[in-house]
């Protein structure tokens, strides 16, 4: 029981370590890949040209 | 003449027949050159499908309940469903039900009423929620003032204070800005003419249901979760319909790019319902009972409860409000966002961390150690996206910051992005064990949770109303800035009355508890506390005082602005900038 409990919080803690670096990694990424950048720039225009 | 997309042809009628309709044809089309032929749509019948059976049920259960209460909701949501029937098929024989145009002369030819309806309910439901909050704080200075009455005793009036202000108050102004912003950055008309009215009113009417409940002494008893289940019933079917609309506008869409306000949106939809799901997991004792059991107790109950609370935090309070603040502030200081990059890393980060840290609100309980640690650790974490989203919208005010001293109404929002940054930073403070430890079951909270309340969702949202009414109903401007500005600075005085007041009276009352004498025996008995806190209670109820009377001015000046506001000029098509489909 006690072995069950001490792997299995080992697992969630590197894990979960692991999962949480990845998807920030991989989101700082996507953001800050210069390529997207004029994507974002003309999303960020929306609500400002939307009008007429 | 307006041809409609369908997915069957037309189908040949015999002439002559008064009555022509088919469920399953989703076309108004012109027979013979002028005599249209009107169907009833997939959408009219549907809804009235819908509304049928649950007037149905809700009726059977009215004649054979022994409860009162229930017998007087399920009749109350009887008529309701049955009055929605009759307005379906009243516009259909009127004529009125051919689709609206998605576009006026390639604009697209926006569904404003359901916004308009839920700008006012907001308005009323705020004062409401504002009012019995001065009337619940007045009873803890006053006690005199419960009248030895069950239906206004605090017990009874404190759930209908949270859930007037988070739900009724907060919520419509969640789903008329939803609903205006969404469409306004897609380029695309609300789907459906029944649904976003399903929506809007089967919201306020959830809010009806419930509220009168809790004065009836029908509740749930969990915190933020109050409503017994078949109001928890009634709000899904509403809560599904509100997701649908929302994702149809999306799904139309002329504007690629979803915008990150509607991220947020979304995020706050889909989640509530996900909450909303696990923590009514209820079962009615009787059908014809309002009583309900949650289908798992003890500490797993109260985990899922605070896992459901924190993230009506974080998700309703928090996701739906900054949705708000990535469409508003933009639009008000005619600025984009200052990072469209960074409010990407505060989604994303946001609603990951987020989901995790319900459980600081159960330390030192039979909840495991871990758990709490868990909870505690994501809160800390959480001080970044907080802090990187407060950034994001203050900074979109860098250059143009002289309009902080013309424009109260960018004030209010500035401000109350302040008031976020600050709330966000002493929520993770209080999370952490030896800190919850002295301030948890004070004032204390009540002062954190009021910092957040008042400050940054009731300016944000006090914000967007001035912002949204001028622009429904074609005006220039507001009625009067100076009202604005009175409004700012009297609700202002009143939360620093409030939030002050509850820190010294929440901090007194921790240190009080834990005093122990050199006998160690306790310093004070627990009426010594109630006792010192006396004048930290009238205080407080002078704060909401203010703040009441702060969205009084608002009102009034609302109102003005419809009543009396300048019109604005149309544009050369002789078309007002803003054609309500209506």
């Amino acid at each position: 029981m006690d072995a069950t409990y001490t792997s299995l919080a080992h697992f969630a803690q590197t894990g979960g370590l692991l999962y949480f670096m990845a998807i920030f990694a991989g989101v700082v990424i996507y953001a800050c890949w210069p390529s997207n950048s004029k994507r974002f720039d003309d999303a960020s225009q929306v609500p400002l040209r939307e009008d007429d | 003449m307006y041809q409609g997309r369908g997915i069957l042809p037309p189908i040949e009628l015999p002439s002559g027949s008064p009555i022509r309709m088919s469920l399953f044809t989703l076309y108004g089309a012109n027979i013979m050159g002028e005599r249209k032929v009107r169907y009833l749509s997939l959408e009219e019948g549907g809804f009235s499908l819908l509304l049928l059976a649950i007037a149905i049920f809700c009726l059977v259960i009215a004649g054979k309940t022994w409860d009162q209460v229930l017998a007087f909701h399920t009749a109350l949501i009887a008529l309701a469903s049955l009055a929605g029937i009759f307005y379906i098929f009243r516009r259909y024989f009127d004529g009125n039900n051919t689709p609206a145009p998605l576009e006026i002369n390639g604009k697209p030819n926006y569904n404003m009423g359901p916004v308009k309806f839920t700008t006012w309910a907001s308005v009323f439901w705020g004062i409401a929620g504002f009012l019995v909050g001065v009337i619940i704080a007045s009873q803890l200075a006053f006690p005199a003032l419960n009248f030895d009455l069950p239906w206004i005793n605090f017990g009874r009036l404190r759930p209908l204070h949270t859930s007037a202000v988070i739900f009724a108050f907060g919520g419509n102004v969640l789903i008329a800005t939803s609903f205006y912003v969404v469409q306004r950055t897609c380029q695309a008309r609300l789907p459906g003419a029944i649904a976003p009215w399903f929506v809007v009113l089967g919201y306020n009417l959830f809010i009806v249901v419930a509220g009168t409940g809790y004065l009836l002494g029908v509740t749930q008893g969990k915190e933020y979760a109050e409503p017994e289940w078949y109001a928890d019933w009634l709000l899904t079917v509403v809560w599904v319909g509100y997701l649908l609309t929302f994702l149809g506008v999306i799904w139309r869409r002329k504007e690629s790019h979803i915008y990150v306000a509607n991220w947020f949106y979304l995020a706050f939809i889909v989640t509530i319902a996900v909450l909303h799901l696990f923590n009514n997991a209820s079962l009615p004792v009787s059908i014809y009972s309002t009583k309900s059991y949650i289908v798992w107790s003890g500490v797993q109950d109260a985990m899922v409860q605070w896992w459901y609370g924190h993230n009506a935090v974080g998700f309703f309070l928090t996701a739906g409000f900054l949705a708000i603040m990535y469409y508003f502030i933009p639009k008000r200081a005619e600025r984009p966002v200052y990072s469209y990059r960074l409010s990407i890393v505060h989604f994303w980060a946001l609603i990951f961390l987020y989901i995790w840290a319900g459980p600081h609100h159960l330390h030192y309980t039979s909840l495991p150690q871990w758990a709490s640690t868990l909870g505690m650790t994501f809160s800390i974490i959480l001080w970044m996206p907080s802090w990187g989203g407060m950034i994001n919208g203050l900074m979109t005010l860098s250059g143009a910051w002289d309009k902080l001293r013309t424009d109260p109404v960018l004030r209010m929002m500035v401000v109350s992005v302040a008031f976020y940054g600050m709330a966000t930073f002493e929520g993770p403070l209080m999370s952490i064990r030896a800190v919850n430890g002295l301030s948890h079951y004070t004032d204390w909270t009540i002062g954190h949770v009021h910092a957040g309340a008042l400050g940054w969702v009731g300016y944000i949202s006090f914000g967007a109303l001035y912002c949204l009414v001028p622009w429904l109903y074609n005006k220039k401007s507001l009625y009067s800035l100076r009202l604005v500005n009175w409004h700012f600075w009297v609700s202002t005085m009143g939360i620093v009355f409030y939030i002050c007041s509850m820190w010294v009276s929440g901090i007194m009352q921790g240190l009080m508890w834990r005093a122990y004498d050199s006998l160690g025996f306790l310093e004070y008995s627990f009426i010594d506390t109630v006792d010192a806190m006396y004048p930290f209670y009238v205080m407080r109820a002078f704060g909401g005082l203010l703040f009441l009377a702060g969205a009084l001015i608002m009102v009034y000046n609302l109102v003005m602005t419809v009543r009396v506001g300048e019109e604005l000029e149309s544009d050369a098509a002789g078309q007002p900038a803003l054609a309500p489909a209506e």
